[in-house]
């Protein structure tokens, strides 16, 4: 049976023609719910949104025609929307988020353009392994460095370069997932073949734990020294998520869960910021209100929005978001789920649930190992942060602080998620890509020169 | 590769699912709980941005919510704030006074009965609209008796109640000192709390609704109260010779009662109706130990002391008399002094027993609710019966008394030329001391109601301070003029 290779550039375009109605119809309605009347600078907003969604739809056609039609319009959407409901705060507490979101959003999409064209072949990754792993532990520590390091908040992942400050943990992310699947390709044998079995499992043998164990460390430094929970889970998750597919076996599922509950239980006892975080969930209403010390305020009031909002929402513009503190950023999803309500909720994470399907699918149809540990672990490394900023607004978790991709406001976050879809879009058009013709040419003159048909 | 893939999918979905879940447990399923919430800053916004019905007197909104630029979308206003600010009382976020209090389910739209106007303002797209509350005040009769009141000058304190004896409408309820309730109402909260605190400080107590919430010594208003019960007991009528005298000297004890009036009292032996004219203390006081302390108690719960009857307004003082007084006690009470206590409202339901043949209507002040949009009645209050106080003979008996009065007694300020009219006055010693040693000046009443033969309205009028010397503080002629003026308002209408 023959298979027919599809590019699907028409159904991308329309699909974007309808997250582009997304964004900036969720725009307008901003406008009309709060003033009553359509922003003025509804045609230069749409002008530049629908611009750059051309720019990288262009892009696509051109260097990566075979790519998945589906993921551009989702973060499209997604992040159209992010910008409407950063605007419609905005309006609320005079600020200029939205305005400085769309600049980094135009950055995003620059490096998203800058990905896909100068990276022709996702299999050049591989030899950055070593190089990605350094400039992601240096990302790591920058922050920790006197001077341009930051604590915001509790947590000391910022640094600051004149005016411009930058989480540096969000580029990590994109750098480790290539340091992990560059390892795991050369060492996945090693790390599968040998071992021991013990009730139905095979474990891994002491010597192999060296890479899980350095992994697990790092993650508790980033813990002890960064105040950073959020980052620290999704690291060690998305280490243990790839070194899970490179080996094919459960057994390291059971060293790392091991290692997961252990360290959580250290932390618990050992960390003052881990113990609080806990507490705050396990009893959030007795922090919350006059007299107490009003931790869990972000949290209650994200839940009150969100039951404020019902099954389909106060409508945008108007609601009162504005309550919940730092709703441009980490609670963005409480905003969305107050003013479009559990119907909004519902899409939102639909939307983040495409991205990663997507994203495993390429995974699954991709000729090569490293395509696959690399699409698996930017897809898994969305589901985590999703679940575990979106559980933690919700109430579902404790609380972490991450920022919501594509939602949130944040240049880090935003301009790294724009460089993790382009390397999905790379895998997906490398595997979706017909195989080169490599059969002999059937020209004419064969058949004066073929004695023996050979095959 | 590809199966643990496919397994670390089916992990993300179940990821995905359970934050399904948790959104739908918080905003379905948990989502009344948390919006029922104490502490719910957010709902209790909302509820404040709500376009709250008016309140109505006649045509005329009283209070209403006018939309506004800042967050919260509407602000409360009061057009005529001062004649109606202890009726209306104000209304602000998380708190509220009056009948914004009292009616406040309705105002807000929230109450069950305005699901169906609900339900049609979801389907027509529009912002949830409370509903109107229609009083029953009469806003001529309102304007008589809040000029009449300030008229006596700028300290008065004192308040009026004026209701219509065959159904209990409250037709006007002033009270003075008054304030301000769109400084309270203000969304500018730091100068309404400032304008709060300065007001409660005030010893005139302007916050205070004195038509319902002070009870003084009734004085000699409540001779109608004593007369009532001697006519109900049968041994008396209006021209039963009862005794009187300068002086009378209350039983085991050796104080002694004069009158306030230096004629008409001093025979031994004068009619009871005669005794009414010129308000004897002196018969009154010997009469009410004759009748006895339980027929004068039983008396005055038919007239409604010891009870709350009033749903309309909050926080309602009680009017007493205590059972089981003791002889002395009885005497004074005889006359409104002592242990007896009444509110103007009190006092005005007394008259309007007498004027509605001894049948006491449970008064009120709302009239109805009206849909916001298409101003149709949704619900309106019928008139209750609260007692029969006395038989309709014993009330024309005392109404003739009454009549007396106004035509040849003290309570000739209230005559009307042309309209009969009952009254009846009172001046009572509050007994107090000023905190410099000076006696508290007596408080004045006046009770009465009009036409005499067909009642249309019974007034009250009680003034707890005024400005002028001692003795010149009469009920007749400070608070017949005003009670005059009330009831022509309210009989005619166009005039």
């Amino acid at each position: 049976m023959h298979f027919v290779h599809r590019r699907r550039r028409g159904a991308e375009l329309f699909l974007l023609v309808i997250a582009l109605l997304v964004g900036v119809g969720a725009y307008a309605a901003v406008g009309l719910g709060v003033k009553e009347k359509v922003p003025a600078d509804i045609v230069s907003y749409g002008g530049w949104l629908a611009a750059l969604i051309v720019i990288a739809h262009i892009t696509v056609r051109l260097v990566a025609p075979y790519a998945d039609p589906v993921l551009l319009p989702i973060v499209a959407a997604l992040n159209g929307l992010g910008l409407a409901e950063i605007h419609r705060l905005d309006l609320a507490l005079d600020t200029h988020f939205a305005r400085q979101q769309l600049v980094w959003m135009t950055i995003g999409v620059a490096l998203f353009v800058g990905t896909l064209v100068l990276l022709r072949d996702h299999r050049v990754l591989q030899r950055f392994t070593y190089t990605s792993g350094l400039a992601a532990i240096v990302l790591l520590l920058l922050p920790m460095a006197p001077g341009i390091g930051k604590t915001v908040n509790g947590a000391r992942i910022w640094i600051h370069l004149g005016s411009m400050s930058f989480q540096p943990g969000e580029v990590a992310k994109v750098l480790l997932v290539i340091t992990f699947a560059g390892y795991l390709v050369l060492h996945r044998d090693a790390l599968a073949l040998a071992g021991r079995r013990v009730a139905m499992i095979d474990l891994p043998r002491g010597r192999d734990l060296g890479p899980i164990l350095a992994m697990w460390l790092v993650s508790l430094g980033i813990l002890v020294f960064q105040h950073d929970l959020g980052s620290s889970l999704l690291f060690f998750g998305l280490f243990l998520i790839m070194l899970y597919v490179a080996t094919e076996r459960a057994g390291w599922l059971v060293v790392g869960g091991t290692l997961f509950v252990v360290g959580s239980y250290l932390t618990f006892l050992f960390i003052a910021h881990v113990r609080e975080r806990f507490q705050l969930w396990s009893d959030v209403w007795a922090h919350y209100g006059s007299g107490t010390d009003d931790k869990g305020r972000q949290t209650v009031e994200t839940m009150f929005g969100m039951a404020y909002g019902g099954l389909i929402g106060r409508g945008l513009g108007q609601g009162s978001p504005w309550r919940i503190p730092f709703a441009q950023s980490d609670f963005i999803f409480g905003a969305i789920g107050e003013e479009l309500g559990l119907t909004g909720s519902i899409a939102v994470i639909v939307l983040y649930g495409l991205i990663v399907e997507r994203a495993f699918r390429a995974a699954l149809i991709s000729r090569d190992d490293i395509g696959k540990l690399l699409a698996t672990g930017l897809g898994g490394a969305i589901a985590l942060q999703v679940f575990v900023v979106v559980g933690g607004v919700t109430h579902l978790i404790p609380l972490t602080g991450l920022t919501t991709p594509f939602l949130s406001y944040g240049g880090s976050s935003l301009v790294a998620n724009w460089v993790i879809v382009a390397i999905l879009l790379r895998i997906s058009d490398a595997a979706r890509r017909p195989l080169p013709d490599l059969s002999v040419p059937d020209d004419a003159d064969m058949e004066s020169t073929q004695v023996v048909r050979l095959s | 590769m590809n199966k643990p893939i496919r397994t670390v999918s089916i992990f993300c979905l179940l990821l995905f699912l359970a934050l399904v879940l948790n959104a739908t447990y918080l905003q379905y399923y948990h989502a009344s709980a948390l919006n029922n919430r104490v502490g719910n800053g957010r709902v209790a916004t909302a509820t404040f941005s709500r376009d709250r019905g008016a309140i109505m007197v006649g045509r005329t909104a009283v209070a209403e919510s006018v939309k506004t630029k800042d967050q919260y979308k509407v602000q409360r206003v009061y057009p005529q704030p001062f004649m109606y600010a202890p009726v209306t009382g104000w209304y602000t976020f998380g708190n509220e006074t009056g009948i914004e209090r009292t009616q406040n389910s309705y105002l807000s739209g929230e109450d069950d009965s305005l699901f169906v106007n609900r339900l049609v303002d979801l389907v027509n797209g529009n912002a949830t609209k409370g509903a109107n509350v229609l009083l029953t005040i009469d806003p001529a009769a309102q304007k008589a008796a809040f000029d009449g009141l300030r008229a006596l000058g700028s300290d008065v304190q004192g308040a009026v109640v004026a209701i219509e004896p065959s159904t209990g409408k409250i037709l006007a309820m002033v009270s003075l000192p008054t304030y301000n309730p769109n400084r309270l109402a203000t969304h500018d909260f730091k100068k309404a709390s400032a304008y709060a605190s300065r007001l409660s400080k005030l010893r005139s107590q302007p916050l205070l609704n004195r038509a319902v919430q002070t009870t003084l010594a009734p004085g000699s208003t409540f001779k109608v109260v004593t007369a009532s019960a001697a006519v109900q007991t049968g041994r008396y009528n209006a021209n039963t010779l009862v005794p009187a005298g300068p002086t009378y000297t209350l039983p085991q004890s050796h104080s002694v009662v004069h009158n306030d009036v230096l004629s008409g009292c001093s025979s031994p032996k004068i009619p009871l109706i005669q005794a009414m004219e010129f308000s004897c203390n002196t018969a009154f006081a010997p009469l009410a130990v004759e009748v006895g302390a339980s027929a004068m108690h039983k008396q005055a719960e038919g007239f409604g002391f010891n009870q709350q009857y009033f749903d309309d307004l909050p926080a309602q003082a009680t009017s007493r008399y205590p059972a089981g007084l003791d002889p002395p006690s009885t005497a004074l009470s005889g006359f409104g002094q002592g242990s007896v206590t009444a509110t103007p409202l009190q006092m005005a339901m007394v008259t309007a027993g007498i004027a509605n043949h001894g049948v006491v209507m449970k008064p009120y002040l709302v009239s109805s609710l009206q849909s916001p949009t298409s101003f149709e009645t949704l619900k309106s209050t019928n008139p209750e019966q609260l007692s029969q106080a006395t038989s309709s003979s014993t009330a024309s008996e005392v109404t003739k008394m009454m009549v007396a009065t106004v035509q040849s007694g003290t309570a000739t300020p209230a005559a009307i030329p042309g309209i009969q009219v009952a009254g009846k006055t009172g001046t009572a010693q509050s007994g107090l001391t000023n905190p410099d040693g000076s006696e508290v000046p007596p408080y004045a009443w006046f009770v009465g109601f009009a036409p005499a033969q067909s009642p249309k309205v019974a007034v009250c009028v009680m003034l707890q301070h005024v400005d002028q010397p001692t003795d010149e503080i009469h009920g007749g002629t400070l608070g017949g003029p005003i009670a005059k003026d009330v009831m022509e308002a309210v009989l005619n209408p166009h005039g």
